[in-house]
C-alpha cells in the first residue's frame, strides 16, 4: 500500500524503443554489458532495421499508451541494407509533423543514430528522453 | 411478393452521395422497379415517426451516409440500425469520417469559438454560438448537440457492409443492389469493391516506373500534366498505389491525382499511416536538409494522409 503511494508520486514514463539489430541494439547490448546505468523505462523492440519501422507501429504505440516512442538506428551511410535508415529518417520528419497535429509533442518521438559501439549514447538518448517525457507529464492517449 | 424496403439516410455529409444515387440515371428507374423506398429524407417526405411507427427489422437495406457528429444523427442511425436486416455504410465519411472528420484536430469549444466568436465575418456582439435550447414565440426548441468528436458510422451502430468513396460511383452503387436483390452479398463486414489497389484498374499503370522513386514533388500547378504518363513518374503525388481501387481511377482520368476517398485496403490498419510511410519512401533523397525541403513541398501532411479517414485513423482525434 505504501510502495503504491511512492510509485504515484513520481512519474514514470512509458518509453516504447525500437532499436535496429545491427546498430543501436548492439550499443543497448554494450551498455548491459558495461554495466552501465541508465533509465529502465524504455521497452526495446528489437527490429532488423529502423526503416522497418512502420509508422503504423508509433502510432499504435502511442494508442497503446506509450508516452514516448524512440527510434534507434546505424548511422547514416552505415545501414547493413544500405537505405533503411534513410527511409526511417523520411518518415519521422513526416510522422513528427503528423504527431504535432495530433497534439504529441516533438519531444515524445525521436529519432536517434547510435552505432554499435556507442554504448554510452544509448544512456545519454534514453536518459534524456525519459527526462523531457517526465517534464512533460503521461500522456495517456485516450481513444474516442 | 411484396418488394424489399430501403432506407437511405444522410448524417454530416455535403450531400454528394445522395446525388451518387441520382447518378445511377436511368438504371435507378430499375431500382425503383425492383423495390419500395421507404425513407429518403434529401428526396422524399417522410418523417422520424413514420420510421418509428415500422416493425423492427422491416426495413430490408438501410443505406446510411455522412459522418455522425451530432446527436440527432446518433439517433437516426440507431432507429435505422433497429428498423433494418442490413446496414450499409454508405461512403467515406460512414466509412472513415471523411472531409467532416478533420475537425477532429480540433473540438467543440474552439470550432465554436472560431466561427461564432472569433472569425471576422461575426459581426454579432460577443458572438452567438448554438445553443442547444431557444425560446421562440410557439415554445421551447430543442435542437441537436453538437460532439466535440466526430466519427464514423461503425463507432456508433453496428454496419454490416460497406461503400468506399467521395461518392461511390454509381457502377458499385448498382453492382451492391444487385448482389442485395440476388442474396449474393459477401461475408458480413465486407468492403463492397474489391480489396486491389488503384494503380491494377488505371490506364496509366503501364507508364508506372518498375520502381516508383522521386527526387522532387511537384504540384499539380507546378508542370504541365502529361495526360497518358503515370503522375509518380511526373513527380506528382498519386496515393493511388495505397488507395482501394473500384472507382476506375475516375480522377486520374480527369488530369488529377488520387487522393484516397476509397480508403485503406483490408491489410492496411490505418490509412494515413501507410500513405504516410508510402510517400516518405518514394522520396529518393538521402540528404536530411534536402529530404526535409522536398517533403515541405508536402503542405498539410495531416490533411493529405489523413483527408477522408482521421475519425478511423489509431488515435482518432486531437489530444484533449
Amino acid at each position: 500500500m505504501m510502495q503504491a503511494t511512492v510509485q504515484e508520486a513520481r512519474f514514470e514514463p512509458r518509453i516504447v524503443a525500437f532499436f535496429c539489430n545491427w546498430c543501436t541494439y548492439a550499443a543497448a547490448d554494450l551498455a548491459g554489458i558495461s554495466r552501465m546505468k541508465y533509465a529502465p523505462n524504455a521497452k526495446v523492440v528489437r527490429v532488423m532495421c529502423s526503416g522497418r519501422v512502420d509508422p503504423d507501429f508509433v502510432l499504435e504505440a502511442f494508442r497503446s499508451g506509450a508516452d514516448g516512442v524512440l527510434i534507434g538506428g546505424c548511422h547514416p551511410g552505415d545501414c547493413h541494407y544500405k537505405e533503411g535508415n534513410f527511409k526511417a529518417m523520411r518518415r519521422f520528419l513526416l510522422l513528427r509533423e503528423v504527431l504535432e497535429d495530433f497534439g504529441i509533442e516533438p519531444e515524445r518521438f525521436r529519432l536517434e543514430w547510435i552505432s554499435a559501439s556507442e554504448a554510452d549514447k544509448v544512456r545519454t538518448a534514453v536518459d534524456r528522453m525519459v527526462g523531457d517525457v517526465r517534464k512533460l507529464g503521461p500522456l495517456r492517449w485516450k481513444v474516442g | 411478393m411484396a418488394k424489399p424496403q430501403v432506407a437511405f439516410y444522410w448524417c454530416a455529409s455535403c450531400g454528394g452521395c445522395e446525388e451518387a444515387v441520382v447518378d445511377l440515371a436511368e438504371k435507378v428507374l430499375d431500382v425503383v422497379a425492383a423495390v419500395d423506398i421507404v425513407f429518403w429524407p434529401v428526396a422524399l417526405d417522410f418523417k422520424k415517426a413514420d420510421v418509428e411507427a415500422m416493425p423492427d427489422k422491416s426495413i430490408a437495406v438501410a443505406f446510411i451516409n455522412g459522418a455522425v457528429r451530432l446527436s440527432e444523427q446518433e439517433e437516426m442511425a440507431k432507429l435505422l440500425r433497429r428498423k433494418s436486416q442490413v446496414v450499409i455504410a454508405f461512403g467515406a465519411c460512414a466509412q472513415l469520417g471523411g472531409i467532416p472528420g478533420l475537425a477532429n484536430l480540433w473540438d467543440r469549444a474552439s470550432i465554436f469559438d472560431w466561427y461564432y466568436r472569433g472569425a471576422p465575418s461575426v459581426t454579432v456582439d460577443g458572438g452567438s454560438p448554438p445553443k442547444t435550447r431557444i425560446a421562440v414565440p410557439e415554445g421551447e426548441l430543442e435542437l441537436p448537440a453538437f460532439w466535440d468528436t466526430v466519427k464514423c458510422l461503425d463507432q456508433v451502430i453496428d454496419v454490416d457492409y460497406t461503400l468506399p468513396g467521395c461518392p461511390p460511383t454509381p457502377k458499385i452503387l448498382a453492382a451492391a443492389v444487385g448482389a442485395i436483390l440476388e442474396g449474393k452479398l459477401p461475408p458480413k463486414g465486407a468492403v463492397l469493391a474489391g480489396d486491389k489497389a488503384l494503380c491494377h484498374e488505371c490506364r496509366l499503370n503501364d507508364s508506372k516506373p518498375e520502381k516508383l522513386l522521386v527526387k522532387d514533388l511537384k504540384r499539380i500547378t507546378e508542370i504541365r500534366l502529361d495526360p497518358d504518363t503515370c503522375h509518380l513518374a511526373q513527380g506528382v503525388l498519386c496515393l493511388g498505389p495505397v488507395t482501394r481501387g473500384g472507382c476506375e481511377a475516375l480522377c486520374i482520368e480527369g488530369h488529377m491525382p488520387c487522393t484516397g476517398c476509397f480508403g485503406p485496403l483490408d491489410s492496411t490498419p490505418d490509412y494515413g499511416g501507410k500513405a504516410l510511410s508510402y510517400l516518405a519512401s518514394i522520396v529518393d533523397v538521402n540528404d536530411e536538409a534536402e529530404a526535409k525541403r522536398v517533403l515541405e513541398k508536402v503542405a498539410d501532411p495531416t490533411g493529405i494522409v489523413y483527408r477522408y479517414s482521421l475519425p478511423r485513423s489509431k488515435l482518432g482525434r486531437r489530444r484533449r
